[in-house]
């Protein structure tokens, strides 16, 4: 009913329109790779000219020699995978068991009540002051690290889903219990889809969470990953490997946003 | 005579932290098989309870109510319920919407799959079953609402103010098709409206009732003398209909 017409036959104003609006997004884009651009060279011109001191601010090209001796080491994707891993089993973790959680507490109206206080405290506290708790409990390593991934996203997580299943319309609710749904019945048909792209939404925000979660993890456990390497680099001051490390990470936090992006692009396709 | 609904001297009163509200002090009301009912009254006088006690959703305070010779709750299946917006499921297919009572229910059987297919048919829906609601007009979504209701083969209809959500224009085109979908089906109607024009229009008998705690202040059989075969839109053009609408209103005793 609602579809577009095929445009077979279009107006000139149709066509002026359709021109502008690309013309538009063709200069977005060159716009955007510009500001990238510039923003290298003038570091490089900087650094050559030495105008800014090279050995605190780095430059373009010793980051890419960076990473290439990086790469020639076998280092590079050993520390990138590394972060990598702990960032997703960090962000996944935390948006299933938030979720689970979120499902007991929704079950359960007595539960809620009784944690509503704590998961409060828990939300605001800085679980990054945990961290050393952490290392203590489960050792200088991967699990450590993941842990506090999971920590800081898990809470928000749990209170943003518990509040998209409660807030799911009652009269929805009502409509399958004239059929004479069960509790089970009314979470599994009205609740949970209904509420599909609240926990695809947190999803999207726990991968930022887990990423400042592994980050900091890395820092503290300090053996291996990307957040190693930056806190590595800045005490033997080598700033070109933390520079290198900061753009690497940019990329890598980029590109699992977008997968996500896309992942819910996919599990919400039928919502139109 | 026996009759298909019997509403025996109901009572609810709800709980609330700040004290008990009266909604319903005492309805009574007999309905044979095939009527149309409708029930008006001031707006917050309960008749949304009423139909929900029917429905057996929520547990009268006092009273009972007997269809088909049993208690209602027992017999959820004999009565559907059509709600104030269509509440179709934008993440599912108009199918998977109108399959849901029967999904619900555990009643995914070849025969009643055959029965939703026809109803589909029937009402001219068949060739949208796979598109999703938003792609529907709003009569068509309201048919598809009823189409869920019918799957379920209830014997009794309850409409809760089911066409307020739509504009004019839809909504005396959508109580049009509605009429005739359950005079076709032969179902029995409760209707809870606050529209006096639609229900003189649509019922075959209307309650009127008071401001809460609500009780019956009167009861009518509308007798139109339609030309036609009666339609909700012929009931408009009788001429009895003025007489009733006046009537209705100054009941109503509307102060704003």
């Amino acid at each position: 009913m609602f579809k577009h017409k095929q445009e077979t036959n279009l107006s000139s104003e149709r066509l002026e329109y359709l021109k502008s609006k690309k013309r538009r997004k063709v200069s977005v884009l060159v716009t955007q790779i510009v500001i990238l651009v510039v923003f290298f060279a003038q570091w490089e011109i900087l650094a050559r000219l030495n105008i800014v001191d090279s050995f605190i601010t780095s430059q373009p090209s010793r980051i890419v020699n960076t990473i290439i001796n990086l790469y020639r080491e076998g280092q590079l994707f050993h520390h990138i995978g590394i972060t990598c891993w702990e960032t997703v089993v960090g962000f996944v973790a935390g948006t299933v068991l938030g979720t689970l959680i979120a499902v007991v507490l929704w079950w359960s109206e007595f539960l809620s009540k009784v944690l509503e206080p704590y998961l409060v405290i828990l939300n605001s506290l800085p679980k990054i002051a945990l961290g050393p708790i952490f290392i203590v409990w489960f050792g200088a390593g991967t699990t450590s690290i993941i842990i506090i991934a999971l920590a800081i996203s898990i809470v928000v997580s749990i209170l943003e889903v518990l509040n998209g299943f409660m807030a799911t319309d009652e009269e929805q609710i009502k409509l399958v219990k004239t059929f004479g749904a069960s509790r089970f019945q009314v979470f599994t048909k009205v609740v949970f889809p209904a509420n599909l792209p609240v926990i695809i939404n947190s999803l999207k925000v726990n991968v930022g969470l887990s990423w400042v979660g592994v980050i900091v993890g890395e820092f503290l456990v300090s053996k291996s990953g990307l957040g190693y390497l930056i806190v590595y680099g800045g005490q033997v001051f080598k700033l070109d490997l933390v520079m290198a490390s900061v753009i690497i990470l940019c990329i890598a936090a980029g590109i699992m946003y977008q997968a996500v992006v896309l992942l819910q692009k996919v599990l919400i396709k039928k919502h139109i | 005579m026996s009759y298909i609904v019997e509403i025996k001297n109901i009572g609810m009163n709800y709980q609330s932290p700040n004290g008990e509200i009266p909604a319903i002090a005492d309805i009574s009301m007999n309905i044979s098989k095939g009527e149309f009912i409708c029930i008006v009254g001031p707006s917050g006088c309960g008749k949304s309870t009423l139909l929900s006690i029917i429905a057996g959703l929520v547990k009268p305070s006092c009273g009972n109510i007997v269809i088909n010779g049993g208690r209602s709750g027992e017999c959820l299946q004999q009565v559907g319920y059509m709600l104030q917006k269509d509440f179709l499921f934008e993440w599912s297919t108009i199918l998977e919407n109108v399959m849901l009572g029967l999904d619900i229910k555990k009643a995914l059987t070849p025969e009643n799959r055959e029965y939703v297919y026809k109803l589909l048919d029937t009402y001219g829906l068949s060739e949208f079953k796979d598109k999703y609601p938003s792609q529907l007009s709003g009569g068509m979504r309201q048919r598809a609402a009823m189409i869920r209701t019918l799957a379920l083969r209830p014997e009794i209809l309850l409409l809760d103010e089911a066409f307020s959500a739509l504009d004019y224009q839809t909504r005396l085109a959508v109580t049009e098709d509605i009429y005739y979908i359950i005079k076709k089906e032969n179902k029995t109607a409760i209707m809870v409206t606050h529209d006096i024009a639609e229900s003189i229009s649509m019922a075959d008998r209307i309650f009127v009732l008071t401001g809460r705690p609500s009780s019956i202040r009167s009861e009518h059989n509308i007798l139109l003398s339609c030309n036609d075969v009666r339609t909700p839109f012929n009931s408009r053009e009788a001429p009895e209909f003025r007489h009733y609408f006046n009537l209705i209103w100054k009941e109503l005793d509307v102060h704003v």
